[in-house]
Protein backbone atom coordinates (compact mmCIF):
# COMPACT_ATOMS: atom_id res chain seq x y z
CA UNK A 1 0.00 0.00 0.00
CA UNK A 2 1.45 3.47 -1.31
CA UNK A 3 1.56 6.20 1.47
CA UNK A 4 0.16 9.35 1.91
CA UNK A 5 3.32 10.77 1.61
CA UNK A 6 4.05 8.38 -1.46
CA UNK A 7 0.77 8.91 -3.29
CA UNK A 8 1.91 13.17 -3.01
CA UNK A 9 5.73 12.31 -4.59
CA UNK A 10 4.33 10.00 -7.06
CA UNK A 11 0.86 11.93 -8.25
CA UNK A 12 1.88 12.68 -11.71
CA UNK A 13 2.87 9.15 -12.31
CA UNK A 14 -0.39 7.75 -10.36
CA UNK A 15 -2.61 9.90 -12.75
CA UNK A 16 -1.03 8.39 -15.77
CA UNK A 17 -4.05 5.64 -17.06
CA UNK A 18 -0.61 3.53 -17.45
CA UNK A 19 0.58 3.80 -14.37
CA UNK A 20 -1.76 4.17 -11.65
CA UNK A 21 -1.42 3.58 -8.03
CA UNK A 22 -0.75 -0.42 -9.18
CA UNK A 23 1.85 1.01 -11.34
CA UNK A 24 3.70 2.65 -9.16
CA UNK A 25 3.56 -0.33 -6.52
CA UNK A 26 5.21 -2.65 -9.63
CA UNK A 27 7.62 0.65 -9.73
CA UNK A 28 8.47 -0.01 -6.32
CA UNK A 29 8.66 -3.84 -6.13
CA UNK A 30 11.23 -3.90 -9.04
CA UNK A 31 14.81 -3.71 -9.02
CA UNK A 32 17.06 -2.65 -11.54
CA UNK A 33 20.41 -3.27 -11.94
CA UNK A 34 22.77 -0.75 -13.20
CA UNK A 35 26.58 -2.14 -14.16
CA UNK A 36 28.44 1.25 -14.74
CA UNK A 37 27.93 4.55 -12.19
CA UNK A 38 28.93 6.91 -15.01
CA UNK A 39 27.60 8.67 -18.08
CA UNK A 40 24.63 5.97 -18.85
CA UNK A 41 24.00 5.00 -16.00
CA UNK A 42 24.32 8.41 -13.82
CA UNK A 43 20.75 9.50 -15.84
CA UNK A 44 19.12 6.20 -15.68
CA UNK A 45 20.34 5.80 -11.61
CA UNK A 46 18.77 9.90 -11.23
CA UNK A 47 15.52 8.93 -12.99
CA UNK A 48 14.76 5.21 -11.77
CA UNK A 49 15.48 6.55 -8.44
CA UNK A 50 12.75 10.14 -9.06
CA UNK A 51 10.40 6.94 -10.61
CA UNK A 52 10.70 4.82 -7.29
CA UNK A 53 12.22 2.02 -8.40
CA UNK A 54 12.39 -0.04 -5.06
CA UNK A 55 15.89 -1.57 -5.70
CA UNK A 56 18.71 -0.27 -7.74
CA UNK A 57 21.86 -2.19 -8.05
CA UNK A 58 25.06 -0.60 -8.41
CA UNK A 59 28.25 -1.80 -10.18
CA UNK A 60 31.30 -0.16 -10.50
CA UNK A 61 34.94 -0.03 -9.42
CA UNK A 62 35.86 3.25 -10.28
CA UNK A 63 36.42 6.17 -8.53
CA UNK A 64 35.02 9.92 -9.16
CA UNK A 65 37.66 11.49 -11.30
CA UNK A 66 37.66 15.49 -12.72
CA UNK A 67 37.59 14.43 -16.13
CA UNK A 68 33.83 12.54 -15.77
CA UNK A 69 32.24 15.97 -14.01
CA UNK A 70 31.63 17.04 -17.67
CA UNK A 71 28.99 13.98 -18.51
CA UNK A 72 28.78 11.95 -15.12
CA UNK A 73 26.00 13.88 -13.76
CA UNK A 74 25.29 12.13 -10.86
CA UNK A 75 28.70 12.75 -9.28
CA UNK A 76 30.11 16.37 -7.64
CA UNK A 77 33.46 17.70 -7.33
CA UNK A 78 33.16 17.43 -3.67
CA UNK A 79 32.53 13.22 -4.66
CA UNK A 80 36.46 12.94 -6.98
CA UNK A 81 38.64 10.21 -5.39
CA UNK A 82 35.05 8.93 -3.97
CA UNK A 83 34.06 5.49 -5.20
CA UNK A 84 31.42 6.23 -7.58
CA UNK A 85 29.01 3.52 -6.46
CA UNK A 86 28.90 5.44 -3.23
CA UNK A 87 28.68 8.80 -4.55
CA UNK A 88 25.78 7.47 -6.80
CA UNK A 89 24.20 5.70 -3.56
CA UNK A 90 24.35 8.81 -1.61
CA UNK A 91 22.41 10.66 -4.87
CA UNK A 92 19.79 8.58 -4.73
CA UNK A 93 19.04 8.20 -1.73
CA UNK A 94 18.73 12.07 -1.37
CA UNK A 95 16.75 12.26 -3.81
CA UNK A 96 14.74 9.24 -3.08
CA UNK A 97 14.41 7.71 0.49
CA UNK A 98 11.85 4.92 -1.41
CA UNK A 99 14.52 3.45 -2.75
CA UNK A 100 17.67 0.55 -1.38
CA UNK A 101 20.62 1.02 -3.14
CA UNK A 102 22.76 -2.17 -3.13
CA UNK A 103 26.47 -1.55 -4.01
CA UNK A 104 28.97 -3.90 -6.14
CA UNK A 105 32.58 -2.01 -6.09
CA UNK A 106 33.95 -4.63 -8.04
CA UNK A 107 34.16 -4.75 -11.89
CA UNK A 108 32.11 -7.35 -14.08
CA UNK A 109 33.75 -10.42 -14.77
CA UNK A 110 33.09 -14.15 -16.27
CA UNK A 111 33.49 -15.01 -12.50
CA UNK A 112 30.97 -12.47 -10.62
CA UNK A 113 28.33 -11.31 -13.18
CA UNK A 114 25.96 -14.33 -12.74
CA UNK A 115 25.72 -14.08 -9.41
CA UNK A 116 25.09 -10.09 -9.43
CA UNK A 117 22.15 -9.89 -11.54
CA UNK A 118 20.39 -13.08 -11.11
CA UNK A 119 18.55 -10.52 -8.35
CA UNK A 120 17.23 -8.36 -10.68
CA UNK A 121 14.64 -7.98 -12.72
CA UNK A 122 16.43 -6.28 -15.61
CA UNK A 123 19.74 -4.90 -16.40
CA UNK A 124 21.18 -1.68 -17.98
CA UNK A 125 24.62 -1.82 -19.78
CA UNK A 126 26.58 1.51 -18.89
CA UNK A 127 29.77 0.17 -19.45
CA UNK A 128 32.52 1.92 -21.59
CA UNK A 129 34.26 -0.63 -23.05
CA UNK A 130 33.49 -4.13 -25.33
CA UNK A 131 34.84 -6.99 -22.70
CA UNK A 132 32.06 -5.79 -19.87
CA UNK A 133 29.49 -4.93 -23.01
CA UNK A 134 29.60 -8.51 -24.75
CA UNK A 135 30.01 -10.11 -21.11
CA UNK A 136 26.69 -8.70 -19.73
CA UNK A 137 25.13 -9.70 -23.38
CA UNK A 138 26.12 -13.14 -22.54
CA UNK A 139 25.47 -12.98 -18.74
CA UNK A 140 22.11 -11.77 -19.62
CA UNK A 141 20.62 -13.94 -22.61
CA UNK A 142 22.30 -17.36 -20.30
CA UNK A 143 20.17 -15.89 -17.85
CA UNK A 144 17.34 -15.19 -19.27
CA UNK A 145 17.25 -11.60 -18.21
CA UNK A 146 16.15 -8.41 -20.07
CA UNK A 147 18.30 -5.80 -20.32
CA UNK A 148 19.28 -2.70 -22.07
CA UNK A 149 21.91 -2.12 -24.00
CA UNK A 150 23.67 1.55 -24.86
CA UNK A 151 26.72 2.50 -26.56
CA UNK A 152 27.94 6.28 -27.30
CA UNK A 153 30.70 7.64 -28.72
CA UNK A 154 31.46 11.59 -29.84
CA UNK A 155 28.08 12.51 -31.11
CA UNK A 156 26.01 9.88 -31.31
CA UNK A 157 25.30 7.03 -29.66
CA UNK A 158 22.79 3.80 -29.91
CA UNK A 159 20.54 1.49 -27.83
CA UNK A 160 18.56 -1.50 -27.86
CA UNK A 161 16.33 -3.53 -25.36
CA UNK A 162 16.91 -7.44 -25.14
CA UNK A 163 14.49 -9.77 -24.19
CA UNK A 164 16.44 -13.00 -24.57
CA UNK A 165 15.05 -15.61 -26.45
CA UNK A 166 12.46 -13.37 -28.19
CA UNK A 167 14.51 -10.73 -29.43
CA UNK A 168 17.98 -9.93 -31.30
CA UNK A 169 20.06 -10.00 -28.95
CA UNK A 170 23.78 -8.33 -28.88
CA UNK A 171 25.60 -10.93 -30.70
CA UNK A 172 23.05 -11.32 -33.06
CA UNK A 173 24.19 -8.03 -34.45
CA UNK A 174 27.68 -8.06 -33.65
CA UNK A 175 28.79 -11.69 -33.48
CA UNK A 176 32.32 -11.17 -31.80
CA UNK A 177 33.97 -8.25 -30.13
CA UNK A 178 36.38 -6.20 -32.61
CA UNK A 179 39.90 -6.43 -31.62
CA UNK A 180 41.25 -4.43 -29.33
CA UNK A 181 42.06 -0.79 -29.82
CA UNK A 182 40.12 -1.58 -33.35
CA UNK A 183 37.52 1.06 -32.25
CA UNK A 184 38.18 4.33 -30.44
CA UNK A 185 36.71 4.68 -26.72
CA UNK A 186 35.30 8.06 -25.38
CA UNK A 187 38.88 8.52 -23.84
CA UNK A 188 40.21 8.35 -26.40
CA UNK A 189 38.18 10.35 -29.59
CA UNK A 190 35.69 12.19 -26.72
CA UNK A 191 31.95 12.67 -26.37
CA UNK A 192 29.76 15.55 -25.74
CA UNK A 193 28.59 15.51 -22.42
CA UNK A 194 24.62 15.60 -22.92
CA UNK A 195 24.72 12.40 -25.41
CA UNK A 196 24.70 9.58 -22.24
CA UNK A 197 22.33 12.00 -20.83
CA UNK A 198 20.05 11.47 -24.06
CA UNK A 199 20.74 7.83 -24.11
CA UNK A 200 20.65 6.83 -20.97
CA UNK A 201 17.30 9.06 -20.40
CA UNK A 202 16.10 6.44 -23.56
CA UNK A 203 17.69 3.46 -21.07
CA UNK A 204 15.55 4.20 -17.93
CA UNK A 205 12.43 5.01 -19.85
CA UNK A 206 13.00 1.07 -21.23
CA UNK A 207 13.47 0.24 -17.39
CA UNK A 208 10.05 1.28 -16.14
CA UNK A 209 8.07 0.23 -19.68
CA UNK A 210 9.48 -2.98 -18.35
CA UNK A 211 8.35 -3.58 -14.71
CA UNK A 212 4.72 -1.56 -15.63
CA UNK A 213 4.79 -4.21 -18.53
CA UNK A 214 3.42 -0.91 -20.73
CA UNK A 215 4.25 -0.03 -24.02
CA UNK A 216 6.61 -0.96 -27.02
CA UNK A 217 10.22 -2.26 -25.80
CA UNK A 218 12.71 -1.09 -28.19
CA UNK A 219 13.45 -4.31 -28.67
CA UNK A 220 13.49 -5.84 -32.21
CA UNK A 221 15.28 -3.02 -33.46
CA UNK A 222 17.91 -0.51 -32.64
CA UNK A 223 17.70 3.24 -31.99
CA UNK A 224 20.33 5.55 -33.26
CA UNK A 225 20.86 9.29 -32.25
CA UNK A 226 22.94 11.71 -33.95
CA UNK A 227 23.42 14.74 -32.09
CA UNK A 228 25.44 16.58 -34.73
CA UNK A 229 22.28 16.29 -37.74
CA UNK A 230 19.69 16.00 -34.43
CA UNK A 231 18.47 12.89 -35.94
CA UNK A 232 16.84 10.31 -34.08
CA UNK A 233 16.44 6.53 -36.38
CA UNK A 234 15.43 2.65 -35.70
CA UNK A 235 16.14 0.04 -37.84
CA UNK A 236 14.77 -3.06 -37.39
CA UNK A 237 17.11 -6.47 -36.38
CA UNK A 238 15.62 -10.06 -36.78
CA UNK A 239 17.41 -12.81 -34.64
CA UNK A 240 19.97 -14.24 -36.41
CA UNK A 241 19.58 -18.22 -36.63
CA UNK A 242 23.46 -17.74 -36.53
CA UNK A 243 24.18 -16.36 -33.38
CA UNK A 244 26.83 -17.82 -31.07
CA UNK A 245 24.71 -17.44 -27.97
CA UNK A 246 20.74 -17.15 -28.84
CA UNK A 247 21.25 -18.97 -32.48
CA UNK A 248 19.65 -22.45 -33.43
CA UNK A 249 23.28 -23.83 -32.73
CA UNK A 250 25.16 -21.50 -29.77
CA UNK A 251 28.97 -22.22 -29.34
CA UNK A 252 29.29 -19.80 -26.10
CA UNK A 253 27.38 -22.02 -23.33
CA UNK A 254 28.95 -20.26 -20.75
CA UNK A 255 30.34 -16.92 -19.77
CA UNK A 256 34.26 -15.75 -20.21
CA UNK A 257 35.67 -12.94 -20.25
CA UNK A 258 36.65 -11.56 -23.47
CA UNK A 259 40.04 -10.42 -23.15
CA UNK A 260 41.30 -9.62 -26.48
CA UNK A 261 38.33 -6.66 -26.85
CA UNK A 262 40.00 -4.73 -23.82
CA UNK A 263 41.87 -1.74 -24.42
CA UNK A 264 45.12 -0.74 -22.93
CA UNK A 265 43.29 1.74 -20.98
CA UNK A 266 40.82 -1.18 -19.60
CA UNK A 267 42.98 -2.85 -18.37
CA UNK A 268 45.01 0.01 -16.62
CA UNK A 269 41.62 0.94 -15.04
CA UNK A 270 41.15 -2.64 -13.74
CA UNK B 1 21.27 2.64 -59.89
CA UNK B 2 19.12 3.55 -56.51
CA UNK B 3 19.96 1.78 -53.24
CA UNK B 4 18.74 2.54 -49.67
CA UNK B 5 21.83 3.16 -47.40
CA UNK B 6 20.96 3.81 -43.67
CA UNK B 7 17.81 5.23 -44.64
CA UNK B 8 18.92 7.10 -47.33
CA UNK B 9 18.14 6.96 -51.35
CA UNK B 10 21.99 6.88 -52.74
CA UNK B 11 22.60 6.92 -56.40
CA UNK B 12 25.64 4.60 -57.10
CA UNK B 13 27.25 3.77 -60.85
CA UNK B 14 25.92 0.82 -62.51
CA UNK B 15 28.31 -1.93 -61.88
CA UNK B 16 27.40 -5.81 -62.01
CA UNK B 17 30.37 -7.23 -60.00
CA UNK B 18 29.72 -5.09 -56.91
CA UNK B 19 29.69 -7.10 -53.84
CA UNK B 20 28.92 -5.91 -50.18
CA UNK B 21 32.27 -5.74 -49.48
CA UNK B 22 33.51 -3.76 -52.38
CA UNK B 23 30.53 -1.51 -51.61
CA UNK B 24 32.11 -0.74 -48.59
CA UNK B 25 35.32 0.17 -49.97
CA UNK B 26 33.84 2.33 -52.40
CA UNK B 27 32.14 4.45 -50.16
CA UNK B 28 34.94 4.34 -47.52
CA UNK B 29 32.29 3.04 -44.71
CA UNK B 30 33.87 3.55 -41.85
CA UNK B 31 34.56 0.76 -39.42
CA UNK B 32 34.72 -1.55 -42.69
CA UNK B 33 36.80 -4.12 -41.32
CA UNK B 34 34.09 -4.45 -37.92
CA UNK B 35 30.59 -3.12 -39.48
CA UNK B 36 27.77 -5.06 -39.54
CA UNK B 37 25.72 -5.09 -42.39
CA UNK B 38 21.59 -5.52 -42.88
CA UNK B 39 20.54 -5.66 -46.49
CA UNK B 40 16.98 -6.03 -47.40
CA UNK B 41 16.36 -6.78 -43.32
CA UNK B 42 18.50 -9.55 -43.02
CA UNK B 43 22.23 -9.21 -41.44
CA UNK B 44 24.64 -10.74 -43.52
CA UNK B 45 27.04 -12.92 -42.40
CA UNK B 46 30.87 -11.37 -42.82
CA UNK B 47 31.90 -14.64 -45.10
CA UNK B 48 28.97 -13.22 -47.10
CA UNK B 49 29.63 -9.41 -47.27
CA UNK B 50 32.67 -10.78 -50.65
CA UNK B 51 29.75 -12.93 -52.44
CA UNK B 52 26.63 -10.84 -52.36
CA UNK B 53 26.09 -8.68 -55.25
CA UNK B 54 24.51 -5.56 -54.87
CA UNK B 55 21.33 -4.64 -56.44
CA UNK B 56 18.96 -1.87 -57.72
CA UNK B 57 16.52 -0.98 -55.16
CA UNK B 58 18.64 -2.89 -52.68
CA UNK B 59 17.67 -1.34 -48.32
CA UNK B 60 21.58 -1.87 -46.75
CA UNK B 61 22.13 -0.56 -43.04
CA UNK B 62 25.47 -0.19 -41.32
CA UNK B 63 25.38 -0.96 -37.75
CA UNK B 64 28.52 0.27 -36.12
CA UNK B 65 30.24 -0.61 -32.80
CA UNK B 66 29.79 1.88 -30.58
CA UNK B 67 31.57 0.76 -27.00
CA UNK B 68 31.29 4.54 -24.63
CA UNK B 69 29.16 4.29 -21.94
CA UNK B 70 31.24 6.34 -19.38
Amino acid sequence: MLTESQIERYSRHIILKEVGGKGQQKLLDGKVLIIGAGGLGAPVALYLAAAGVGTIGLADADDVDLSNLQRQVIHFTADIGKPKVESARDKIEAINPDVTVITYKEWVTAANIAGIIADYDFVIDGTDNFAAKFLINDACVLAGKPYSHGGILQFVGQTITILPGQSPCYRCLFPQPPPKDAIPTCSQAGVIGVLPGVIGSIQATEAIKFLLGKGKLLAGRILMYDALDMKFRDVEIKRNANCPICGEHPTITELKDELDALTVCDLKES
Amino acid sequence: MNISINGKETIISENSDRTVDSLLEELDVSQRLYVTVELNGEILERPAYETTPVKEGDVIEFLYFMGGGR
